[in-house]
């Protein structure tokens, strides 16, 4: 192994102990020794989504387990409100990118770790991007962030090279509640899968909102969904503008005067209308170490990890719950089959539809077929299929490129199919 | 070279689960004949009108416009719905305020990313058929129907014709 020169002797006592030999629940393909070591502190590369709650503690983890080519996106910049438990970040450093200022702060600390920044968004990397690292750990707060992530990671596998599929360590914290996965893109559940067990997002009645205001809650959620639209017209409402939460805070706080109802204040009308949930740095912590222990495991092999969800309940005591969620058929990101379509050249549309019907092991009845960037054909409604049937007639190969995607769609498929196309 | 291949492949765009979900509960959406979409723009999946055209109830040979805008989020959000009838005049009905804007649970509260389009388009058929006073939008309206009735369906029918109600001007919906 290396030495490098920052390695003094003991700095790694207490992990050695787990990397030195095998345990009866290691891997068969445990390297004990130096093969791990090296593996870990030299030839690992990691990237961690997200350099805020969550973010600060798993970098902190990786460098100090001794991952040393780690990787950090983040697009915010850091707010004085972050400070009380984003401990990467001081007071000089408001108004600065979070990534940036993460990455420098490791470096100082944790000597010989090479952290490197990306500020800006996920959506910004391409698959050659995300291909060069072993494994992608998300501390994020959105749900289409990390909707987008896994669907990359799920697209990025390619069957026939296995250092394709990149595990996806998810974390995430919600007040007392926090959660932590593992993702083996297409072989276990992805996000996608579980779309339909998140909380969903408090919203009120309406006509509650409109009539009868109980709560501070009512009156804020009347400024922005009702007035704002009403007395700004199409004016885009932007959540993180001092100006336009001021206006909301006034508009609000008039509201609740009216109706009797206290505890309209700015930082309320801020936390409702960007859903912010109060985030309480020990449950970060607990989530995080989570999150780095498990990507610990995935890349030294060293002992069995997360199968695939654990859940931290500490509304109620502390509770928690480890089960292996199931990978939906009918998901749209990694149930849908995908299958290679090699087709003549000559084929037209109606011709491929022809063949998806009749074809003994799809047999799809009245698919509906679109590129990413356009429909192909649809089926309903009336004005659509009107609008796509002079495509019939058209060769495939005029609207879709060789090795292009089609998806089909169709009330016999669990979600849909996915076709390569090539030609002949 | 396969490699090249390989490399341009992966930078094509992909379709992404939302507009895989559009399309799938579009083609597979099953209206009654009083309703119909209209895509302005039938590249654009995520953009559309509803035409109901309700054949009972109060509202009879009316025809009400809703718009719908889908986020790329979608199903975790619901589609943005809004009832959408000439600017300036709006319709009269207990759960549609002046603005447009819709008190139907499913489209808020109740919303589920199992729900579909086709829920939605039936649910807001729903409440041309049963108008429902206890959760109002437009109070007026609530509070005529809740408390005369015969008022409320004869206030209902001649907004419907364009009409002008306590001095707010109702569109006229009736269909051509």
């Amino acid at each position: 192994m290396a030495e490098s020169t920052t390695d003094w002797q003991d700095r790694y006592y207490d992990i050695d102990q787990v990397l030195n030999t095998p345990g009866p629940r290691t891997d068969p393909a445990f390297l004990a020794g130096d093969g791990v070591k090296d593996f870990l502190r030299n030839q690992a590369k990691i990237l961690v989504i997200g350099a805020g709650g969550l973010g600060c503690e798993i970098l902190a983890n990786l460098a100090l387990t001794g991952f040393k080519d780690i990787h950090v996106i983040d697009m915010d910049t850091i707010d004085i409100s972050n400070l009380n438990r984003q401990f990467l970040f001081r007071q000089k450093d408001v108004g600065q990118p979070k990534a940036t200022v993460a990455a420098e702060f490791i470096m100082k600390r944790v000597p010989g770790v090479k952290v490197t920044p990306y500020f800006g968004k996920i959506q910004d990397k391409d698959d050659d991007y995300y291909l060069q690292f072993n494994l992608v750990i998300c501390g994020l707060d959105s749900v289409e962030a990390r909707r987008w992530m896994s669907a990359t990671l799920v697209n990025l596998v390619d069957p026939e090279n296995p250092e394709s599929l990149k595990p996806l360590i998810d974390g995430g914290t919600e007040g007392f509640k926090g959660q932590a996965r593992v993702i083996l893109p297409t072989i276990t559940s992805c996000y996608e899968c579980s779309l339909d067990m998140l909380n969903k997002p408090t919203a009120f009645p309406i006509c509650t909102i409109a009539n009868t205001p109980r709560l501070p809650e009512h009156c804020i959620e009347w400024a922005s969904v009702l007035e704002w639209p009403r007395v700004q017209g199409d004016k885009k409402m932007d959540t993180d503008d001092p100006e336009h939460i001021g206006w909301l805070y006034t508009v609000a706080a008039a509201r609740a005067k009216e109706f009797k109802i206290e505890g309209v204040t700015w930082s309320l009308t801020q936390g409702v209308v960007k859903n912010i949930i109060p985030a309480i740095a020990s449950t970060n912590a607990i989530i995080a170490a989570s999150c780095c222990n498990e990507a610990f495991k995935i890349a030294t092999s060293s002992a069995a990890y997360l199968n695939n969800y654990f859940m931290l309940i500490g509304t109620e005591g502390v509770y928690s719950y480890t089960f292996e969620h199931e990978k939906r058929d009918d998901c749209p990101v990694c149930g849908g089959e995908a299958l290679d379509l090699p087709i003549s050249s000559e084929l037209t549309v109606e011709q491929l539809i022809e063949l998806l019907v009749e074809k003994q092991d799809v047999q799809i009845k009245k698919p509906s077929l679109s590129t990413p960037t356009s429909q192909i054909y649809l089926q309903a409604p009336p004005q659509l299929e009107e609008a796509t049937r002079p495509n019939l007639a058209k060769k495939v190969i005029e609207l879709v490129p060789e090795g292009g995607e089609v998806t089909v769609t169709s009330s016999s498929l669990p979600f849909s199919l996915s076709l390569r196309i090539s030609y002949k | 070279m396969k490699k090249n291949e390989d490399a341009a492949a992966k930078k094509k765009p992909k379709t992404s689960a939302a507009q895989i979900r559009v399309q799938k509960d579009l083609t597979e959406l099953d209206l009654p004949s009083t309703m119909k979409t209209n895509f302005p723009d039938p590249a654009d999946l995520l953009n559309f009108s509803l035409t109901i055209t309700p054949d009972e109830g109060m509202y009879k040979g009316g025809a009400f416009v809703f718009s719908f805008a889908i986020n790329t989020n979608y199903p975790h959000d619901p589609p943005k719905v809004k009832c959408t009838q000439t600017i300036g005049s709006q319709i009269y009905h207990p759960n549609v305020d002046l603005e447009g804007n819709v008190c139907l649970n499913i489209l808020r509260e109740d919303w589920k990313p199992v729900l579909n389009l086709n829920s939605v388009m039936v649910g807001l058929q729903y409440l041309f058929l049963e108008p429902n006073a206890d959760d109002p939008l437009n109070k007026e309206a609530a509070i005529e129907m809740s408390k005369n009735r015969d008022q409320f369906l004869a206030n209902v029918k001649s907004s419907m014709r364009g009409h002008n109600i306590k001095g707010v001007q109702y569109a006229n919906v009736l269909a051509r």
